[in-house]
């Protein structure tokens, strides 16, 4: 009983300390972020296990179709424009400390526009009418970004509810549009189709469409350039990092937020377009349009580090995921949300893993720290 | 005149009912946000107490096991993220976002498994239906406003009405509003921060639970993926809107109702119906801006901040 | 552990702290200090700013845990961990920042975290208590007031009450008056004479000489962490308790070019500043620096620096008067403007204002010119400033490294890592390599290592000679007096005195920093020393 009770007393004043850790090589990082995704391989093998599937034919059957089958990896290129476009958009607002949560919305915003020029405008010369679409894409979910934006800097509104608000009433805006004014021939709700002269070249033989693709990879690298090599990106990495340093340095940090959030509200915005000069051609069902593309992308931004360069790859690798997801879902019978939990437990291992990248964790009772067992001796005598 | 009073009388009870599920996940995340913990996981807690208690229901014949397994699923969801948020430190909005994630599609997997008609008649058969309670509900138009109901409808308002009476009248309550305004000096008075915020959060997570657990087995007997529909995160955005105050959760919760059921007694005006279901989103962003101006005094001054003895954050 | 029982009547000790050390990474706070408390007596701790009575009774209350020593209450060892432990032994702490959830009632303050409260919060019986302190010990307080609504002296009474509610009998008391108004100190003092009749210890923390003596039984005075003795209120003076407060060393002298005085660079004129508590933190407050001179301000934290100094680098607004750099007005101008006047400013906040800890050196080293040319390509006449030019930015920060001696694996290094001497001379290599006319230095040694702080005293000198008008804010006496040409003494908002560092007597400083000008036996510094 009295041992009991010991036990008791020291797992009572048991507790973690946390010492800050000097410096991590950039080494160290990523091989944090692997150990993360080893530990998000398994916790996902072990789901795969509970719905009675071989965990690794499951998971291998992900990555031999999207790595090795043509098809599989031009799908995988496919997916990973819009990932890569609202990836590097969420990174850059997300570098400033503004919590993008609507990328979806400024997704969809960026489709809307684009069906509502290519179909509804008129009196556009033809070879003006794609590139014209896209500027439109990117403007429509830059505005779409902005008034969250200008919510949060002028009354202080917590942005993640507004920007995810957007997202709802975006779909409904879609919804409205397809059932409404603009629904198509036959009564099916389906917009008109977009003309085959806005219509983005394919790689022959697959889906990936060009333009988009070298937009986004540009975007990607022009994102880079701007974060590390110009004033307006050292201004954004300072804002989010020290507000005080920033009002020292001059900086306007108001400014700085509006033209961060142009930019990743805009490059959602040209994502959305994109699928519309690119895949469908047509506004459809808001989830046909994007199953959650702006969501994944939050992913995609963290798991690469907030670096445009990176979130390319970050942005292959969710792309991989997804297809090989959807294939093993035909092939195994699985249900296609088997994909939204992988992507969930990636993101919350990579959070949970960031803490090794600051902390090393002690253990101590009582601030006495536990070095040999004389101390934990002596911590126990001093409780009893 | 009568009748009018009477359909007004309906209309109050239809927004009741259409409020309480957004009602007690605002409840959760209140308790939560007054200790200092941010969670944007509620979205996907709810729709796994949804899931949780439309499965249970339909299996053991119980609504009552429903609504219990829903709250445990929930409050195992939300000790994940107090895991991460308090012991590990983790970004808050990220860990929340990420189990949303993982909420949507575990909540979507189950529910390819049962989503069959029959399933569904089970759990008409099963679930909760109205109740009245007697005598009050007699008392001319007030009565059937108020006082008929499923047992969580009735549920959510006297849990209001206790949490209230717990953070503002107990010394419990007192204990969690030190953590979330002052975690600095609760601990120097030998509070344990830590202790406290774990509880609050896993509490909101099985209120979130219940929250789902009433759009499947009372609200409606049916499961669709996403029947959610961001009320989770409408909760979070009415949790400031009610200034972190049980009873104010009520107003607001309910007002969202009376906008939700609006969508329907619209129709018939011509109004498309995809406008009206963007009012409940565009309602909280209402609410929202009418909030900010009081918010700035009241929101719980450690809100978000993951607390470390002995550092400043 | 339980504190047994011991009936303890006035004049026994009820306190005994044997042989303190404490250290801190690069200073000594506690230097084997020996203290003791008795029953019903009020005993000053007494001492500079950093002389370590703070961190001696943080140690006490459990906030810190000591290297070295022991500590008795009634007799009894005791290893204090918490401060929660503390209140069990009973004793109690009201420090200078108040510990109190400003949302909540006094009430609530009060009976927060207390383990035999029920579920319930009995008001109307915690009232009735709270009111018998009141009559007690004149500790008058509403206790449905909310605390964000009380007065500074309010707020402390709540504290004193808190303490007392949780059977303080010694009760720790950092700077109580620091918060008062002149009006209240007297009732303050009747109420803790009151107390201490009642057998209640209390410790007085303190550098104000004239309340040590009116209220203290005894005073203990501490100099650089070592105590420097214990005496007997009835039987010491002012001169005595100056003397070992403020030591009898020699000023070490440094080499110093003799002055070149220029014209004059800062012209601060009559300068009145609120502070956030609405009281006047400064109260007209006027004087010149030149090129060539440093112009030191010595004084007691909290006196009015920090807003002086705010004031200057454009980080607070003034209520009235003027500051002229240059013969240009800057009053209230914003940072940016007043940098661009070639100010340098090295804070005394490092980490939070000077540098941003996640980018690396080199990208902290141009923070305040990072859009000018050269380090923006220059397009375009210098019109399009948008690139930043990184080979421009590595070679000047190579040099800056080099130059300044940081220690640093190279200049891509996150600045966190570096140290805090390093990060001192980052922040002093970027303020002083745009060559300013006028830098302001507040505490730039403090917590530093000798051969850092060495190097940034000659850095300063170095400016110095280059003709730059330096502002030099400094709690080492020593240190201001002998890299000063002339010394301004502050205090409450004013300046006491302007005079010339070379001959200054540290006896006379001393005492016009704690306000006791008046005890200055033959009057005449130079009154031919006017505000130049």
């Amino acid at each position: 009983m009295e041992v009991l009770i010991l036990q008791i007393k020291i797992y009572k004043s048991l507790f973690i300390e946390y010492e800050k850790r000097q410096q991590i090589t950039s080494e160290e990082s990523v091989k944090y972020k692997l150990i993360s995704l080893f530990v998000a391989f398994f916790i996902m093998g072990i789901i795969f296990a509970a719905l009675q599937v071989n965990p690794f034919i499951a998971l291998g059957s992900i990555f031999s179709f999207s790595l090795f089958n043509p098809n599989g990896f031009a799908a995988v290129l496919t997916r990973m424009i819009p990932l890569l476009l609202c990836g590097v958009g969420l990174a850059i607002a997300y570098k400033a400390l503004f919590w993008n949560i609507g990328a979806e919305g400024q997704l969809l915003l960026g489709a809307i526009i684009a069906i509502g020029i290519g179909v509804f405008v008129p009196g556009i010369p033809d070879p003006l009418l794609l590139p014209m679409i896209l500027l439109m894409g990117f403007l429509l979910g830059a505005v779409w970004g902005i008034v969250p934006t200008l919510l949060k800097l002028r009354l202080n509104i917590n942005e993640v509810i507004t920007t995810l608000m957007l997202n709802y009433i975006a779909i409904n805006l879609v919804r409205y549009l397809i059932y409404g004014p603009w629904k198509g021939p036959y009564n099916f709700p389906l917009s008109d189709l977009l003309p085959a002269v806005a219509w983005e070249p394919l790689i022959p033989g697959t889906s990936i469409y060009v333009i988009s693709l070298i937009l986004a990879l540009i975007f990607a690298l022009g994102s880079y350039f701007l974060l590390f090599k110009t004033t307006i990106g050292y201004e954004i990495r300072v804002v989010g990092e020290n507000i005080q340093a920033a009002k020292y340095a001059g900086i306007n940090y108001k400014k700085t937020i509006l033209i961060t959030m142009i930019i990743s509200g805009g490059l959602a915005g040209l994502a959305g377009a994109g699928l519309m000069t690119g895949v469908q051609h047509r506004l459809t069902n808001p989830e046909a349009i994007s199953p959650g593309y702006g969501y994944t992308a939050i992913i995609v931004a963290w798991l690469g580090g907030l670096n445009p360069i990176s979130i390319i790859f970050a942005s292959l690798f969710m792309s991989i995921l997804i297809v090989g997801g959807q294939n093993i879902q035909i092939l195994l019978g699985l249900p296609f949300g088997v994909v939204n939990i992988f992507n969930g437990v990636i993101l919350a291992v990579i959070i949970a893993f960031e803490f090794l990248k600051k902390y090393k964790i002690k253990f101590v009772i009582n601030r006495d720290v536990i070095d040999t067992e004389s101390e934990l001796n002596k911590s126990i005598n001093l409780k009893a | 005149m009568e009748s009018i009073l009477l359909e007004i009388g309906e209309i109050i009870n239809l927004a009741i009912l259409a409020g309480t599920a957004i009602l007690i996940a605002t409840l959760g995340e209140i308790f939560t946000e007054r200790s200092g913990i941010l969670n944007l996981g509620v979205e996907g807690m709810m729709i796994m107490g949804a899931i949780t208690a439309y499965v249970m229901t339909y299996l053991t014949h119980n609504p009552w096991l429903g609504i219990i397994m829903a709250m445990i699923i929930g409050m195992l969801f939300s000790l994940i993220h107090a895991f991460i948020s308090i012991t590990l430190k983790g970004n808050q909005i990220v860990s929340g976002l990420a189990l949303t994630m993982i909420g949507l599609g575990i909540s979507a997997v189950i529910g390819k498994f049962y989503d069959e008609s029959t399933v569904s008649l089970t759990v008409k058969e099963y679930s909760f239906s109205l109740i009245a309670i007697p005598f009050l509900s007699d008392i001319p138009i007030l009565g059937p406003a108020f006082f008929i109901g499923d047992p969580i409808v009735f549920i959510g308002i006297t849990s209001s009405i206790i949490l209230w009476y717990f953070l503002f009248k107990t010394k419990f309550g007192l204990t969690i509003r030190a953590v979330g305004e002052n975690p600095i000096v609760a601990d120097t008075l030998g509070i344990n921060v830590y202790l406290v915020r774990y509880l609050c959060v896993m509490i909101g997570g099985s209120l979130a639970g219940l929250a789902g657990a009433h759009l499947t087995i009372a609200y409606t007997s049916s499961w669709i993926e996403g029947i959610t529909k961001g009320k989770g995160w409408i909760a979070i955005g009415l949790t400031i809107f009610a200034i972190w105050n049980p009873l104010r959760a009520l107003i607001g919760s309910y007002l969202f109702g009376l906008i939700d059921i609006l969508q329907y007694r619209l129709q018939p005006y011509g109004i498309a119906p995809n406008i009206l279901a963007m009012f409940p989103y565009i309602f909280t962003i209402t609410a929202l801006i009418i909030a900010t101006s009081k918010q700035r005094k009241k929101t719980p001054t450690a809100l978000g901040i993951p607390y470390i003895r002995g550092e400043k954050e | 552990m339980e504190i047994k029982e011991k009936v303890i009547s006035i004049g026994d000790t009820v306190l005994e702290m044997r042989g303190i050390k404490k250290h801190f990474p690069g200073v000594i706070a506690n230097d084997n200090i020996d203290f003791q408390l008795k029953a019903g007596e009020i005993q000053a701790l007494l001492g500079e700013n950093g002389a370590g009575k703070t961190t001696l009774m943080n140690i006490l209350y459990g906030l810190y845990k000591q290297d070295e020593g022991e500590i008795f209450i009634k007799g009894q060892k005791v290893d204090i961990n918490t401060p929660k432990h503390a209140i069990e032994l009973g004793i109690g702490m009201v420090h200078q920042h108040f510990m109190l959830v400003d949302v909540f009632s006094v009430l609530e303050n009060v009976v927060l975290g207390l383990k035999e409260l029920k579920l319930k919060i009995p008001k109307k019986r915690i009232s009735k208590k709270l009111e018998e302190f009141s009559k007690v010990y004149g500790l008058k307080i509403d206790s449905k007031a909310k605390v964000w609504q009380l007065s500074a002296g309010e707020k402390q009474r709540v504290e004193i009450i808190k303490a007392l509610y949780r059977g303080a009998e010694i009760l720790i008391l950092d700077e109580p008056t620091s918060v008062l108004a002149e009006s209240e100190i007297n009732s303050f003092f009747e109420m803790l004479k009151r107390m201490a009749n009642d057998g209640k210890s209390i410790i007085f923390i303190s550098h104000k000489l004239r309340e040590v003596l009116s209220v203290s039984d005894r005073i203990t005075i501490l100099r650089k962490g070592k105590v420097q003795g214990t005496l007997r209120t009835s039987e010491t003076n002012k001169q005595e308790l100056t003397q070992l407060m403020v030591g009898k060393e020699i000023i070490s002298r440094f080499d110093k070019t003799p002055l070149k005085k220029g014209k004059v660079i800062l012209d601060v004129q009559n300068l009145k500043i609120f502070n956030v508590k609405g009281i006047e933190a400064l109260k007209g407050v006027s004087f010149k620096i030149s090129e060539g001179e440093i112009f030191g301000i010595v004084g007691i934290a909290g006196n009015g620096q920090k807003e002086l100094l705010e004031a200057i680098t454009g980080l607070r607004k003034v209520n009235s008067g003027e500051i002229y750099m240059n013969k240009e007005k800057i009053t209230n101008k914003s940072p940016r403007i007043i940098n661009k006047k070639n100010v340098a400013h090295i804070p005394e906040d490092r980490i939070e204002m000077g540098i941003v800890p996640n980018m690396d050196v080199s990208e902290n080293l141009i923070l305040k010119n990072y859009n000018q040319v050269p380090f923006v390509k220059d397009i375009y006449k210098g019109r399009i400033r948008l690139l930043q030019n990184y080979e421009e930015i590595s070679r000047f920060s190579q040099k800056l490294v080099e130059g300044y001696d940081i220690i640093t694996p190279n200049i891509n290094t996150p600045v966190k890592t570096l140290s805090g001497g390093n990060i001192q001379r980052l922040i002093l290599a970027r303020e002083l390599s745009s060559n300013p006319s006028l830098i302001i230095a507040s505490h730039p040694t403090y917590g530093l290592d000798i051969s850092a702080t060495e190097f940034i005293r000659s850095l300063l000198l170095n400016e110095r000679e280059k003709g730059a008008a330096i502002l030099l804010v400094s709690e080492d006496l020593n240190e201001a007096i002998s890299l000063s040409d002339r010394v301004a003494v502050i205090f409450e908002g004013k300046i006491v005195k302007i005079f010339e560092a070379e001959g200054a007597d540290l006896q006379e400083i001393g005492l016009m920093m704690i306000g006791e000008n008046n005890l200055i036996s033959n009057g005449g510094f130079n009154s031919a020393d006017k505000n130049i």
